[in-house]
């Protein structure tokens, strides 16, 4: 047993014990930490399968700016787990017979997948990680990966129309025009004359 | 006295010889290496932490801390030693675990980023080939120590702060990205080593001053330094904890060791960032001339002084830049910066497919 597995061992069983913990945790907030856990140890054992870019865009994308959104609105929601658990025995049967059928599911797909003549996954033209996934999205994938974009640029829009709200009294900042203020257009100096007062 | 150091050569090849080359032999050395990376930097923030006070004092024609040792010099080790020795106060509403373990993630993932960042030549513990988005990962997960120990508080100046300091986090790490892109498209290699080496030959060969890219990258440079003070919450972006609204924000109820993990945490981050301007935009290692005087200087001690110019840099802007209102931080991030970058990613790309004329 080399270093290789050692690692494996060890990150592997973090990654379960806390994807466990998910579930188990009473406390949401704890529950989201638990996941963040798991996010980062799945990228552990990214890096160990050599796919070091992909484990670290897992950890910029999904544990450095998807889970911290998670944490907030867990923080900010007031989620009383005890309610939730007391509909536990009632919903217990359909829940197992999602968890058998995708059980059944993936037995099924990894026996198939030994009768694949083609390989499974795309052949690599170039050694590097970043270079290879890049010259696989730009060419054999391009329309997949432009149709992405265009499918996540519709999401953004469809988010922003979903909460942006004109509120007619609320007064904005506007920079470029307080910048753009002069002292002539803002201000006169006069000189009084003590006694007249200024003159209109 | 030769026969000496003979003797300790043979003892030191006897003790050595059988296990360099294991995994027992590679386990040590490369925590020998941690630790003399780890050790180094504590030690360089004593005084860099005493430099920012000093540096503050002499923009408000103060002193400074100056009786603790010639020139206050041994100020942080003083400071040090009250934080270790004073009591742990943990209040009661508090969850207790995450309250102590985010100041722990603070300091660790602080320190854990110098791993990848080459300070010479050759001197770099891991040299890895994603190494800038592995510090990138790394300073993106530097806000969790904030969140979890504002919750952790179960007060509400913490609380808020450790909000504040999830939006601005989050905000001001996609305009860094972008800044990266445009450097990792210039160096074509993310390996921080290569980024430098891409820059080697003196200043007109630096990133931000390279001429054919400078329109972009001088204001890149900008871009980050403004995103660093932001993502290390320094002033003027200090809204976490800004003393006049949250009172200390999401340090509120921390006190003696763990506060003082979250402020070495809290430099050494700022350091990273440092490093990182110097990786980035300022040629590393490579002196800012490739002349006589200046290449007799060993190439750490260029690394070095140029991550304390910025760190200068960043005590200045400390010292004179008023903080911002939280709108105003927003805007500039996502209104200013957001676009301005993703503009200059697409025009260095352009540049380096179609401007390879000269």
């Amino acid at each position: 047993m080399g270093l290789y597995d050692i690692a494996f061992y060890i990150i592997s069983a973090i990654t379960v014990l806390a994807a466990v913990g998910v579930v188990a945790a009473r406390n949401p907030v704890h529950a989201v930490l638990f996941l963040i856990l798991a996010f980062f140890n799945a990228a552990g054992l990214m890096v160990l399968m050599g796919a070091e870019f992909l484990a670290m865009l897992l950890v910029v994308v999904y544990v450095g700016a998807v889970a911290v959104l998670f944490l907030f609105v867990v923080m900010m929601l007031d989620v009383d787990f005890v309610r939730l658990r007391q509909g536990f025995a009632q919903y217990l049967p359909a829940g197992l017979v999602g968890a058998i059928v995708l059980l059944v599911e993936m037995l099924v797909v990894t026996q198939a997948a030994k009768d694949i003549r083609q390989p499974m996954v795309a052949e690599l033209r170039h050694p590097e990680n970043v270079r290879a996934i890049g010259y696989e999205l730009y060419t054999d994938y391009a329309f997949y990966f432009q149709a992405c974009g265009i499918i996540l640029l519709i999401a953004m829009i469809g988010a922003i129309v979903l909460t942006l709200r004109h509120h007619p009294n609320v007064r904005r900042q506007n920079i470029a025009r307080q910048v753009g203020r002069r002292r002539e257009d803002s201000m006169e100096i006069v000189s009084v004359k003590t006694g007249s007062g200024v003159e209109e | 006295m030769n026969g000496v150091m003979q003797s300790v050569a043979n003892w030191w090849d006897g003790v050595w010889g059988p296990i360099s080359g294991t995994p027992v032999g590679w386990t040590l050395f490369t925590t020998g290496q941690i630790l003399l990376v780890t050790v180094g930097i504590l030690l360089s923030l004593a005084f860099l932490l005493l430099a920012d006070r000093k540096i503050w004092a002499g923009v408000q024609m103060r002193k400074g801390p100056n009786v603790v040792g010639p020139f206050g010099l041994l100020q942080s080790f003083a400071d040090f030693l009250k934080f270790v020795t004073k009591e742990i106060v943990i209040p009661a509403g508090s969850d207790k675990v995450v309250f102590l373990l985010a100041p722990l993630l603070t300091f660790i993932l602080a320190f854990i980023g110098w791993a990848v960042v080459p300070f010479a030549p050759g001197w770099v513990i891991a040299d890895l080939n994603v190494g800038i988005l592995y510090l990138f990962a790394i300073s993106s997960l530097g806000v969790y120590g904030i969140i979890m120990g504002g919750w952790a508080s179960n007060s509400k100046y913490p609380f808020l702060g450790g909000l504040r300091s999830a939006a601005q986090m989050v905000s001001y790490e996609v305009s860094i990205g972008f800044v990266i892109v445009t450097v990792i498209l210039l160096a074509g290699s993310m390996n921080l080593s290569d980024i430098v080496n891409n820059q080697a030959g003196g200043l007109a060969h630096w990133h931000a001053f390279a001429p054919k890219t400078l329109v972009i990258m001088f204001p890149m440079m900008v871009i980050f330094f403004v995103s660093a003070l932001a993502e290390t919450n320094r002033p003027p972006f200090d809204l976490p904890e800004a003393e006049s609204e949250l009172v200390a924000g999401y340090q509120v109820e921390y006190s003696s060791t763990p506060y003082l993990l979250f402020m070495i945490g809290e430099y050494a981050n700022i350091v990273l960032m440092c490093a990182m301007l110097t990786i980035l935009f300022f040629g590393g290692w490579h002196p800012p001339l490739d002349v006589a005087p200046l290449t007799w200087l060993h190439p750490f001690v260029w690394f070095a002084l140029k991550v304390v110019f910025w760190f200068f840099m960043f005590a200045m802007v400390k010292a004179i830049v008023p903080r911002y209102r939280y709108d105003q931080l927003m805007r500039l991030g996502w209104k200013v910066f957001l676009p301005t970058s993703l503009v200059a990613v697409a025009l260095v790309a352009a540049i380096q497919v179609y401007g390879r004329v000269s």
